[in-house]
């Protein structure tokens, strides 16, 4: 479904500042993959998706999405294949605007806009029905705008409103760093709900490696813009967070700086 | 008593500029400068039109459609060539200062000679005021609607959610650059036409009368929104048209007072910056009442 070819990225190239976030990265997903991405800080997480998503364009390498080469296309082009949800709760989600109209936007995503209504009533049926398994009672607060909303509400929506049309891909962010404990495992088993259920796609990035071992069925850590551990599968299912920092420790030659990653 | 009428009407002919500012300011969170260009520019085009003679109705419509044009311009320059919205809008506005002496041909060109779309239609025991008035109440009850209708469809959602959120609509697959282009356009379309509208019901058009345009605007905005709230897009349109004929009752009052005119623009500088800063002030009232 997803397949990367040695992607490379340098940012700020020739100045004081330059910082080489990618050196080659080559993935390749199977349609329904479920990806947990870990690393520390700077490891190129982040990089990675946002290449994906085309917030930025690599210096080298090629993306392609279901057969298409998505490598030069920019990132509102990019929208049509790849739903995203960000770390940021108020990213994903037009604050002065009503959760119906947020909704509305999201049901059209990678199409070009018409004249047409942008929130018709007749479509309000539909949004309550998508809102309901959400169990947060959004469904009857269509007319709320979306800055009422706390962040775990904001991002509850946002995946949502990123799955809403069937994604090719499903970018997830970080997507529950910002919240607390509880909603942060409210808004993850939300997200394993949908992204089992519907097979989706999904690379997922987290800092709580406890989370990235029980989600998905396949891992990736990323060091120094490299892919350092791949397992999928059983050999998955079996790791520990103890093997798993084994394994940095002898692919790195290194310890792992456990400071940037959570590991409870 | 003898100035409440024109004070309205002034109010409405000018309510479609504050109604563009409102676009950029608030809906595109854009402080856009072209006004100061493209109102004087919407005045020359019509005016320029009409003195070669042709009818003041379709010479609005020319002028809307350079007042396009301006904003098209601005919009090129700050999102194809990423040079910041407001020196963007500086640099349009400049530019439209010699395009308007152009098309003019000269600083300022006189309309008492020819009819305006106030003029031309002449009701029975109507007097020019009271025509200015219900055209102007015609064309701003228009607007509203056409606004309120443009903005609910689904290019106009774009447009909104690209001043509230722009990461989030192009991850909804929106070009921010067109839509950001398409409410600049559609602003300044409506300044020129505020512009083209002032200067036929005042006779003349001026290559000066641009100045202070955008805090005209800000004013009309802001007061509308404190004195008749922004609960929705169609509350806020409402406001703002309502605020521009307020900010006209005031300035009239405050004249009628005796303030010297020089000092208008002064007053309405103080005005917008009070009211900008209220929000600051009001947070560090409450703190202070918090501390206490």
């Amino acid at each position: 479904m997803l397949n990367i070819e040695n992607i490379k990225k340098t940012f700020n190239p020739g100045t004081i500042t330059e910082k080489v976030a990618l050196r080659g990265v080559s993935l390749h997903l199977k349609p329904g993959d479920f990806v947990t991405v870990i690393g520390g800080n700077g490891a190129g997480k982040s990089t990675l998706m946002n290449a994906i998503a085309g917030t930025f364009k690599v210096d080298a390498g090629k993306i392609v999405i279901d057969g298409k080469d998505i490598t030069k296309l920019p990132e509102h082009k990019r929208a049509k294949y790849i739903g995203r949800v960000f770390q940021d709760p108020m990213m994903g989600t037009a604050a002065n605007m009503q959760i119906e109209e947020n909704l509305a936007i999201a049901s059209r995503r990678g199409q070009f806009p018409t004249l047409r209504w942008s929130a018709p009533e007749a479509q309000r049926a539909y949004f309550r029905e998508q809102l309901k398994p959400l169990n947060l009672g959004l469904e009857d607060r269509l007319e709320s705008k979306v800055g009422l909303l706390s962040g775990g509400q904001r991002q509850a929506l946002t995946l949502l409103m990123a799955t809403m049309v069937e994604p090719k891909l499903l970018l997830l962010d970080e997507h529950t760093a910002a919240l607390d404990p509880k909603t942060a495992a409210q808004v993850l088993e939300l997200t394993n709900n949908i992204v089992n259920s519907r097979k989706l796609t999904t690379l997922m990035i987290t800092h709580n490696m406890r989370d990235a071992l029980s989600c998905g069925n396949r891992l990736i850590m990323l060091h120094e813009g490299r892919i350092l551990i791949d397992v999928s599968g059983d050999e998955k299912k079996s790791l520990t967070i103890k093997d798993l920092l084994a394994m940095f420790e002898k692919a790195a030659g290194s310890e792992l700086n456990s400071d940037a990653l959570l590991l409870s | 008593m003898d100035l409440i009428i024109p004070t309205i009407s002034q109010g409405l002919l000018w309510s479609l500029l504050a109604i563009g500012v409102y676009i950029t300011f608030r809906v595109l969170d854009i402080a856009d400068l072209t006004v100061e260009g493209s109102f004087p520019l919407g005045a020359a085009v019509a005016a320029a039109c009409m003195l070669g003679g042709m009818n003041p109705v379709l010479a609005i419509f020319v002028a809307a459609f350079a007042g396009m044009l301006a904003g098209v311009v601005t919009g090129f320059l700050c999102t194809k060539l990423k040079i910041p919205a407001l020196l963007a809008g500086i640099l349009t506005m400049i530019a439209l200062y010699s395009v308007n002496l152009h098309v003019m041909g000269k600083a300022n060109l006189s309309l008492l000679q020819v009819d305006t779309v106030f003029t031309l239609y002449s009701i029975p025991d109507v007097t020019l005021g009271n025509m200015v008035l219900v055209i102007g109440a015609a064309v701003v009850v228009f607007t509203g609607v056409l606004c309120y209708w443009f903005f609910g469809t689904e290019i106009g959602a774009s447009i909104r959610a690209t001043g509230c959120n722009p990461h989030m609509i192009r991850a909804n697959g929106i070009n921010t650059d067109i839509t950001i282009i398409l409410g600049l356009l559609i602003s300044n379309a409506l300044v020129a036409v505020s512009g083209a509208l002032v200067a036929q019901a005042n006779g003349f058009a001026d290559v000066g009368m641009g100045v202070g345009t955008i805090v005209i605007g800000l004013a009309s905005v802001i007061i509308g929104e404190v004195l008749f709230g922004t609960r929705s897009f169609k509350n806020c349109l409402i406001s703002v048209i309502l605020g521009s004929i307020v900010y006209r009752a005031v300035i009239a009052i405050v004249l009628q007072m005796g303030m010297p005119p020089n000092d208008l623009k002064l007053f309405t500088a103080i005005l917008v910056a009070a009211a900008l800063s209220m929000p600051l002030c009001q947070a560090k009232l409450k703190k202070r009442k918090v501390a206490e």
